[in-house]
This record gives C-alpha cells, structure tokens and sequence, in this order.
C-alpha cells in the first residue's frame, strides 16, 4: 500500500531556536507585533508500507529527529495500491 | 605500536592533519574510508567537518552509517574512541554520549581561537593534563552548543578564561555549563568541539592539544 507522510520536527518547549531569533527580531524590524518565532522542520514523503503508523514512528525515531532535544507530529495520508 | 583509524566520511576534513598530530604523539595512523573495515585498529578518531554537508543535523547522516555499528562494538571493548568537531557531533548523534549538539547561540560560524579548562583527568584522553590545566585550542563551528537533559555528564573540557574561570562572557557558543567536551562513564569514548589536532605543534600557535593525542597512544599501550 502507498502512503504519503506529512511530518513536522519540533524544538522541545524551552529550547533556544536561534534560527527563529532572528527571523522573529527581522519581522520585528518590519514593523510587525511579534512575539515567538519557530522555525520546526518540515518533510513530506512517499511511501510503501504494510505498517505506516509503526514505519513513520521508527524514522522520526532513528533519524529525522533527535529526541533530546526534539518532539515531532505527522500526519498520513492513503495513496492507493 | 598503537594503530588508529581516523574515519572520512563524504565531507569530512582535518583527517590529514589529524594521522599528522596522531604520529607525532607516537601512534600509527590511518585513515579509513567509511565503507571500509575498522578491523586490527586499536583505537578510532572521528575527525572534524562537515559531513553530507551538515544536511538534517550535523553529524546526523554519518552517525547512522553501517561503520559506525563497528564504532560501537570498539567502544564496548573499552578501545579509545574521539570525536572532534563533527566527531563529537557524530558521537552524540549515533548514542555513544548523551546530549546533542545544536546550533550557536548567535546563529553562525565561528572560528577562533579559545581557552579551556581540564576537568577530568581520569579518561583515556587527558591523563598527561593537570587538573584545572588551562591549554589553549582553535574552534571551528556553527553547532557546537551543547545541550543536554541528563545530569550525569562526565565533563571533561570547559570554555574558560586565560586564568581558568568558567565565565558566560569565555562561552563562545551556548553550551550549558560552558561544557566543551565530553566523556562516557567509562572515560574511553570522549567528544570535543574544540580542534586538538590543531594545536597539536609551536608553529600552528599551540601545541595544547598534542597531550591528548598522546594521552590515547599511552591509553592503548597500558
């Protein structure tokens, strides 16, 4: 079975993203009301699997992302056969 | 004499410099491309870099490389295992220290030379220092803040002043306790940030970083 995977890697509550400081403070210059600014990484793929949940799990696990310091979300979606 | 494999991965550098620093410290070098097989080694250096590019996290790609199970097993048998920069980053990234490396306090590279302090001279790595020794290293790194939940961390270097003070203003980059490297429990698997093979002669500005080199050849040769 096909199956696309829309997943997003978050920094954990508390952790300084840099990254986002800075995009934040740039929005800030721009005049907007800014107050935290995020910047989780996103990926989407395609897969085949006869076990999607367990197959996403274990590659957000083993390497997308890093459980020190990250927490993660997705979603899944059927493509067909 | 003791045989060292410095690994490369697509992306790594100071692995010449680092079969260099090891040779002068008394050890056999070689480096070793990282398909290949860490066989009749009796020790591994994990250079400096910037493996698949940094690509995901740093050191994320490389620490899931098959070699690196082979890493582990070493590791397991108490042979003397250093990450350096990128090696450090590859060392947290595949397990075999706690914590993670993340980017810089102010998001970009830095290069510069800094103090540390030695805080353990009970590893395979640092038993030619003096506790509290000051010695001077080049950095050179974008993520290289270092963070961790645990609170049993054996640390081993710390960015600090001239004088050996562990001050927020002596931190280049973030890390918490203004750790700079390292070690497991056992003290034979140790991760730096700073560049000791950099320090490792007069004529590069400081030879600081020689004794741990040969710290890790007289660790093998007990």
């Amino acid at each position: 079975m096909k199956y696309k995977a829309k997943i997003i890697v978050h920094l954990k509550e508390g952790l300084n993203d840099p990254e986002g400081r800075v995009i934040g403070k740039a929005l800030k210059n721009l005049g907007y009301k800014i107050g935290e600014l995020k910047v989780p990484k996103y990926f989407e793929l395609t897969f085949e699997s006869e076990n999607p949940e367990k197959d996403v799990e274990e590659m957000c696990r083993r390497l997308l992302a890093n459980p020190v310091i990250h927490t993660y979300s997705y979603e899944i979606e059927r493509l067909g056969e | 004499m003791p045989k060292f494999a410095v690994i490369v991965f697509p992306g790594t550098n100071c692995d010449f410099e680092t079969v260099e620093a090891i040779k002068k410290a008394g050890g056999k070098a070689e480096r070793v491309w990282y398909k290949s097989s860490l066989k009749d080694f009796d020790g591994v250096v994990l250079p400096g870099g910037f493996s698949y590019a940094d690509y995901l996290r740093a050191g994320a790609i490389s620490a899931r490389a098959e070699i690196m199970e082979e890493v582990k097993a070493l590791a397991s048998e108490d042979k003397p295992i250093l990450g350096i920069c990128n090696g450090f980053q590859i060392l947290t990234e595949s397990g075999l220290l706690p914590g993670a490396l993340r980017p810089n306090k102010v998001p970009r590279f830095l290069c510069k030379w800094v103090y540390l302090r030695v805080n353990d001279t009970q590893t395979a790595f640092t038993k030619f220092y003096e506790e509290g020794e000051v010695i001077r290293m080049p950095i050179a790194h974008a993520e290289g803040n270092y963070y961790t939940d645990s609170p049993k961390v054996r640390i081993v270097f710390q960015y600090s002043d001239e004088k050996g003070k562990i001050t927020e203003d002596a931190n280049p980059n973030g890390s918490i306790l203004n750790i700079a490297g390292i070690s497991n429990e056992k003290g034979n698997v140790l991760g730096m940030m700073p560049h000791p093979e950099r320090a490792s002669d007069k004529w590069l500005g400081s030879e600081d970083g020689l004794k741990v080199f040969k710290s890790m050849v007289e660790y093998v040769r007990r």
